[in-house]
């Protein structure tokens, strides 16, 4: 929880990770070269004085994680998004037994996702079944552009991948995390297109697909599919530190999500520990969108709207127990149920008017 | 930069490589500081590439580094032309396509369909939906026009401006007319855009552009963290 001014925060940071990036644990160049990469997302967005030294950012361990988000960190509840990343590392990426262990030491503060790939096939689908059973899965972390064999990434909507949600759909797995990377073949076809959301976002109503840095690079075509799917939500893990490094981008970002998308359908992530949550939260709890330029259309974030994203909105999708003097009034509670028919967003009317897409 | 830039040969090479352009960002590479290095040796010519992460989509680091090699090639009295893209997780493959001049398909074998002219375009449209929206919002700043007045604008009409100059350059890219009586508001195809349909295209444009101008940093910072010194070799962003 996070008070400041007289307001009260539930916090839930929606991607969490505990990995290892050791050289012990690459098994090949790819491994270097993918720590190496996150390395210097945290270094290119961080602050100088939260900059982790190379070795610990390799490998910081569960007793770090603990500190970095519940004791220093303000969060309430913080949900585990592995990346196995098997072609890479030795015994993955995402440290699932590690992070498993802590989740059952922290249940009411920690909810572990796993991952799967559709392309194991029929072992794969009855591996997510134990999985499912094991972990009390409510929610999937999907990284679309993960190698596997000769293959080097997936659509949602090949056939195998609809075989393994509709499983999702059977199991209760009902929120299903999508981190869109580039996703390869084939290379005729640009590798971030996020158009395979669109369909089985349509196709699984049921489920909710909560899209992680809200589609970027290709955050035109991610709002455009928001604004017609009432079940896509726009996961803000790297677009926070913007606040940071581009405020008034960071704003313009934000100002877009909230026209399109909604303030009900946003979700705050840190992507820790490719960045820490403490300063990303006190930084957005005093962010306020400037109202000059060409940034004065969008209007004033307000403090609701922050609660929503930074906890109310996640808490929902995973029926988090939240206390009664942390939510927001009723009224507001009122618009975000109208806003979750799809309904209310004033970007709906004005996108009936143009179909197909505009791009 | 171990650029030999003294020589007539030297400037050739830089000004080819300034017509390469990021298709993604729509900047030239020269611009991005994506050329490490370039070298002149009697009539040969050595490019080193590099970008932002070893994770950018290889189809767009391929197409960047075809596109230097053709244009590097097409230099009166050239010798050999070598084009490397470094440190990227399909270097090798690339840059055994690139020596051996096998093509897109050829490069990439089973992954590759077909060409990368429909990946170009999707983007050189982005690009043009961005300018567009540029310059209808320094029009709208400027002058006594509204939202509802903008389907009735021409390119005649649209005041010489460095964004004027942008959206004419991207519409030549994907093959819509510049005519001065052409509509400045148009859809991919050249048709314009219907009065009632304007305010959600201009926002759309808009968010397509915040989408570009976002990665262009994004991708700019990146690459300064990976490569320390090479913010000396990026021009700083025309399009803000």
């Amino acid at each position: 929880m996070y008070e400041k001014d007289g307001e009260k925060y539930f916090i839930v940071d929606s991607h969490v990770a505990l990995w290892d990036g050791r050289e012990q644990n690459h098994r090949n160049i790819h491994g270097k070269q993918f720590i190496d990469c996150f390395y210097d997302y945290h270094m290119n967005l961080s602050p100088d004085e939260v900059k982790w030294g190379y070795d610990e950012y390799c490998y910081y361990g569960g007793e770090r994680l603990l500190k970095d988000l519940f004791e220093d960190g303000y969060v309430d509840h913080a949900i585990f998004q592995p990346a196995l990343l098997s072609e890479f590392y030795v015994n993955g990426f995402g440290q699932t037994e590690e992070a498993w262990e802590l989740v059952q030491k922290n249940p009411d503060r920690l909810t572990y996702n796993h991952a799967y790939d559709p392309r194991n096939g029929e072992e794969g689908l009855a591996q997510l079944r134990r999985d499912a059973e094991r972990f009390g899965l409510q929610g999937v972390k999907l990284y679309t552009a993960e190698w596997h064999g000769d293959s080097r990434g997936y659509k949602l909507d090949d056939p195998w991948s609809y075989r393994y949600l509709e499983a999702c759909r059977e199991l209760g797995i009902k929120n299903i995390h999508v981190h869109k990377g580039p996703t390869i073949r084939p290379l005729d076809r640009d590798a971030f297109d996020v158009a395979d959301i669109d369909k089985v976002a349509t196709d699984f109503l049921e489920l909710n697909f909560i899209v992680e840095h809200c589609g970027l690079p290709r955050l035109e075509d991610f709002c455009w599919i928001a604004t017609q799917e009432s079940n896509v939500y726009a996961g803000l893990a790297v677009v926070m530190p913007f606040i940071h490094t581009r405020p008034r981008y960071f704003a313009q970002v934000l100002g877009e999500l909230l026209y399109w998308v909604g303030e009900d359908k946003i979700t705050f992530a840190s992507d820790y520990a490719i960045w820490t949550p403490k300063w990303l939260i006190e930084r957005f709890v005093d962010f306020q969108i400037p109202a000059d330029g060409d940034l004065a259309e969008y209007g004033q974030i307000t403090v609701d709207q922050k609660k929503k994203i930074l906890g109310l909105n996640a808490a929902r999708l995973y029926g988090l127990d939240v206390p009664a003097d942390l939510q927001v009034a009723a009224d507001s509670a009122a618009v975000s149920n109208t806003a979750m028919e799809g309904t209310s967003t004033e970007s709906d009317v004005a996108a009936a008017q143009l179909q197909p897409t505009p791009s | 930069m171990t650029a030999t830039v003294t020589s007539e040969l030297g400037v050739r090479v830089w000004e080819a490589l300034g017509t390469v352009m990021d298709p993604e960002l729509d900047e030239p590479i020269t611009d991005l500081g994506f050329v490490s290095s370039h070298d002149v040796r009697g009539d040969d010519v050595e490019v080193h590439l590099r970008l932002p992460t070893s994770f950018c989509a290889p189809n767009f680091g391929y197409l960047m580094a075809s596109d230097a090699q053709d244009a590097l090639r097409a230099i009166r009295g050239v010798g050999r032309v070598r084009v490397y893209l470094d440190d990227h997780h399909d270097s090798e493959l690339i840059n055994r396509g690139l020596a051996t001049s096998a093509g897109y398909v050829g490069t990439f074998g089973h992954e590759a369909e077909d060409s990368l002219d429909e990946l170009r375009l999707t983007f050189q449209r982005k690009a043009h939906l961005a300018a567009m929206e540029r310059a209808c919002s320094k029009l709208l700043a400027e002058s006594d026009l509204e939202v509802g007045d903008l389907h009735t604008v021409t390119l005649a009409e649209l005041p010489e401006s460095r964004e004027k100059a942008a959206l004419v350059r991207r519409r030549r890219d994907i093959g819509l007319p510049i005519w001065p009586a052409c509509a400045v508001l148009v859809d991919d195809a050249g048709q314009p855009v219907p009065e009632d349909a304007v305010p959600i295209k201009l926002r759309f444009a808009k968010t397509v552009r915040i989408g570009i101008d976002g990665n262009a940093h994004f991708c700019r910072g990146l690459l300064r963290t990976r490569y320390p010194g090479s913010a000396a070799d990026q021009a700083p962003r025309a399009d803000g």
